[in-house]
């Protein structure tokens, strides 16, 4: 008896528990196996590009807080950043060492939620993600006290930050980073022995150097392929180049790779935290109006900056027609780049696979869909 | 249970009427509505406490505090939540398969019930006495594979028809375990008889067969879809799994029938490898709440800390893991009852030893043998694409 099988089409999302936000995948199944597999994006489109284009300069800080909305403090660097080569601003170097403090924080931050997810996509049901958002809360806390606000924080503004730190955010610092690498031992413990993560993650959606590279990809993600590429050490912007750290690499390129680099450049952002700490000194943290003024016109150009995000490059391409507000504005979002080798990574693995390898990548549907 | 009834009311009756001849057959009928009665009504209010413990437990292991608006520490969420949905919409799909659809969730909740009939609470105290209750239990907990095929089929929806394979799929694989699990027991007890096992029970049979136990516990977590082999609704993957389409209380049932489950294989475990209701001071009864209740935590806290495993590796379980180490323990038990007959004094602790030394090794081998491969890390980057071989830097050009 022979017996008829066909492959069967499924849609994933844009509704669904694990795909982080709204997006869809047309996925076409033999059996358990993935055969096919189409990612469509655009449900979360909110034309933050073209918003730009009729707000001032330092209105469009805004707009990055709700690109990424897990790591905002990452996105207003890259936007500032952009800002500065444009309009020739010298930033100031308390105003700098307090965004590259918040911003090592909101890394630390953007990954515990990468690796809570991962494992809530594992089917650990809820306990180490809610390990993984304690630690995050902590540093919500503390972007509160610098700024007032939590996830969209607009806290950098150009040549330096909106307001200096408060006494109380200090106190706050140097108690996350005396306790935070106990924290992420627990985690370790917790997770990084466990067989059947090993089992769910290791060799499972390998992504080879050359791949990545064709495609693109940046981020922990080429990383943990095995190339040494990192912006804050091959292009240091800020005071990148004064402070000391590493870059975690990996060779196997899988979903385990991806989800134990992430852990290990947790603890080099902790160490870059306490080196800026060290390092900051009394100061204006950004310039006086009469120096730059609040309503940025810079000359007509063009510029293209780029930071290491939290999940890859993230570059901002402004044109200026030497008005207040940008004639244009684009953001190479890692995210969506990270995203265009979904379907090389996953054919041929089983249905299971599929969302562990979506919460590896670590995209944000607020930063693929803009 | 059924006799302690049917005596009260035959003595009652015997009071008012005499001689009547149909007595017997009535008597049997009210006294099994009574003690079914008393059953299903200790279960459901165990099921209310279980989803209300379930909760508030894994809040305790999420550093949160779980359910506490309704009543002391959230004691009456449970009932808020049932009489909610008795009181939802119930909605059927168009394209369902309108009797199945409906009949789905009896399915389930019923067979979960009827474990419930041969599971002696206390020495004396059990609904029913069935000679082959062992294999009883077994033929009725694959019940709930019908019901699961029947829901996601009648419900026409593709995520369920995944949920319900794979549910299938694991039924079948586990069974096998679970059932051969049991067959040292049953050579060591020498009856089929869920009571005669009890009543055996001096020892604990956890004791003498730790490798069944292992595999039987391992087994029915699979059998009950609960982490790490809660594929079916497995809601990272599946959402919900083959109970995607149902709404109120069908979808009550379900949720009802599952953490019914989780009760009778907690049930199940304590009665055949914890002694059930045997143990000094208490009364049976408490003996057998305090096992159950510990056997169910477990479960939750399995729930609360593991991911779960592929559909792949869980069939690779259960075909090249528990099924060779059912067969070991099969021989090994054989060999022991064989060698130490009932006329030994000391026979039980002899099993006990030879089971110990011989069964347990395999269960390290096949650990070993199941173990992900792991893979040599290379420290240093390859050198064999440009951009790695060493750190590029760029020349910054003007401002």
């Amino acid at each position: 008896m022979s017996v008829k099988s066909e492959p069967i089409t499924i849609n994933l999302g844009p509704q669904h528990p694990s795909t982080h936000g709204v997006f869809r995948m047309r996925v076409t199944f033999d059996g358990e196996t993935i055969i096919d597999l189409e990612p469509i994006f655009g449900y979360l489109h909110r034309g933050s590009e073209k918003l730009a284009e009729e707000r001032t300069y330092t209105q469009i800080v805004t707009l990055t807080d709700r690109m990424d909305y897990v790591s905002s403090m990452l996105n207003n660097q890259g936007y500032i950043l952009a800002l500065e080569k444009l309009a020739h601003i010298d930033p100031k170097p308390r105003g700098v060492w307090l965004r590259m403090i918040a911003s090592e924080l909101q890394r630390i931050a953007s990954h515990l939620v990468a690796i809570g997810f991962l494992i809530q996509d594992l089917g650990a049901w809820g306990t180490p993600l809610t390990y993984a958002m304690r630690e995050r809360e902590k540093i919500l806390q503390m972007f509160e006290m610098l700024c007032g606000a939590r996830i969209t924080n607009s806290y950098l503004r150009p040549g330096g930050v909106f307001m200096d730190a408060p006494i109380q955010f200090w106190d706050a610092l140097s108690e996350f980073t005396e306790h935070f690498p106990s924290k992420i031992e627990e985690l370790e413990k917790l997770l990084s022995s466990n067989e059947i993560i090993f089992s769910r993650t290791k060799g499972i959606a390998v992504l080879t150097a050359e791949q990545a590279i064709n495609a693109s990809i940046t981020g922990p993600i080429l990383r943990s392929t095995g190339v040494n590429w990192d912006l804050r050490k091959s292009d240091p912007y800020d005071y990148y180049d004064q402070v000391d750290f590493n870059i975690p690499t990996h060779t196997a390129g899988d979903n385990y790779a991806r989800y134990i680099l992430r852990v290990q450049e947790m603890k080099e952002s902790l160490s870059i935290v306490k080196q800026c700490v060290e390092k900051i000194e009394p100061g204006p943290v950004r310039p006086h109006h009469d120096e730059t003024p609040n309503l940025v016109k810079p000359p007509v150009g063009d510029c293209y900056s780029a930071i290491e995000g939290s999940k890859g490059e993230l570059g901002f391409y402004l044109v200026s027609d030497g008005s207040i507000s940008p004639y244009r504005w684009h953001v190479r979002s890692s995210s969506l780049i990270n995203l265009t080798l979904l379907k090389d990574m996953l054919v041929g693995t089983l249905f299971g696979d599929l969302f562990v390898t979506f919460g590896s990548i670590d995209i944000n549907m607020g930063e693929v869909d803009r | 249970m059924f006799e302690f009834i049917y005596n009260i009311l035959e003595n009652i009756l015997n009071l008012f009427v005499s001689e009547f001849k149909f007595q017997n057959y009535i008597l049997t009928f009210i006294a099994g509505a009574l003690s079914a009665f008393i059953v299903i009504n200790a279960v459901l209010g165990g099921v209310l406490a279980a989803i209300w413990g379930e909760r508030r437990l894994l809040g305790k292991f999420q550093q949160r505090s779980g359910p506490n608006r309704w009543g002391p520490m959230g004691t009456l969420t449970s009932v808020a939540d049932a009489v909610k949905v008795m009181f939802k919409e119930d909605i059927v799909p168009e394209e369902a398969d309108k009797y199945i659809f409906n009949i789905a969730p009896l399915l389930l909740v019923v067979p979960v019930f009827i474990i419930f009939s041969v599971i002696p609470f206390g020495v004396g105290l059990y609904a029913v006495d069935i000679n082959v209750s062992a294999l009883f239990i077994l033929a009725i907990t694959s019940i709930s594979g019908l019901s699961i095929i029947c829901a996601a089929w009648a419900s026409a929806n593709r995520i369920a028809i995944f949920s319900a394979l794979r549910s299938v799929a694991m039924l079948i694989s586990y069974e096998i375990p679970v059932g051969l699990s049991l067959v040292g027991i049953l050579l060591i007890s020498e009856s089929m008889s869920v009571m005669d096992i009890v009543i055996f029970q001096k020892v604990p049979f956890i004791l003498l067969q730790p490798v069944a136990a292992f595999v039987f516990f391992l087994g029915s977590l699979a059998e009950i879809n609960r982490t790490p082999f809660d594929l079916t609704e497995a809601e990272s993957e599946l959402a919900a799994g083959y109970q995607n389409d149902y709404s109120g209380m069908k979808w009550g049932l379900f949720y009802l029938g599952e953490f019914a489950a989780t009760i009778a294989a907690s049930s199940v475990f304590s009665t055949l490898f914890l002694g059930g209701p045997n143990g000094p001071f208490l009364p049976g009864i408490f003996w057998l709440t305090i096992k159950v209740v510990a056997v169910w935590f477990v479960i939750i806290w399995i729930r609360a800390t593991w991911p779960r495993f592929r559909i792949d590796q869980v069939l690779n379980l259960a075909w090249k893991g528990l099924f060779e180490l059912t067969l070991v323990n099969i021989v090994v038990t054989s060999i022991s009852v064989i060698i130490w007959t009932d006329s030994d004094p000391n026979r039980l602790l002899y099993i006990a030893l030879f089971n110990w030394i011989f069964t347990v090794p395999f269960v390290f081998i096949i650990i070993r043998l199941l173990k992900t491969k792991d893979y040599v890390e290379i420290k240093e980057p390859s050198l064999i694409y440009p951009v790695g071989s060493e750190i590029p830097k760029f020349e910054k050009v003007g401002k």
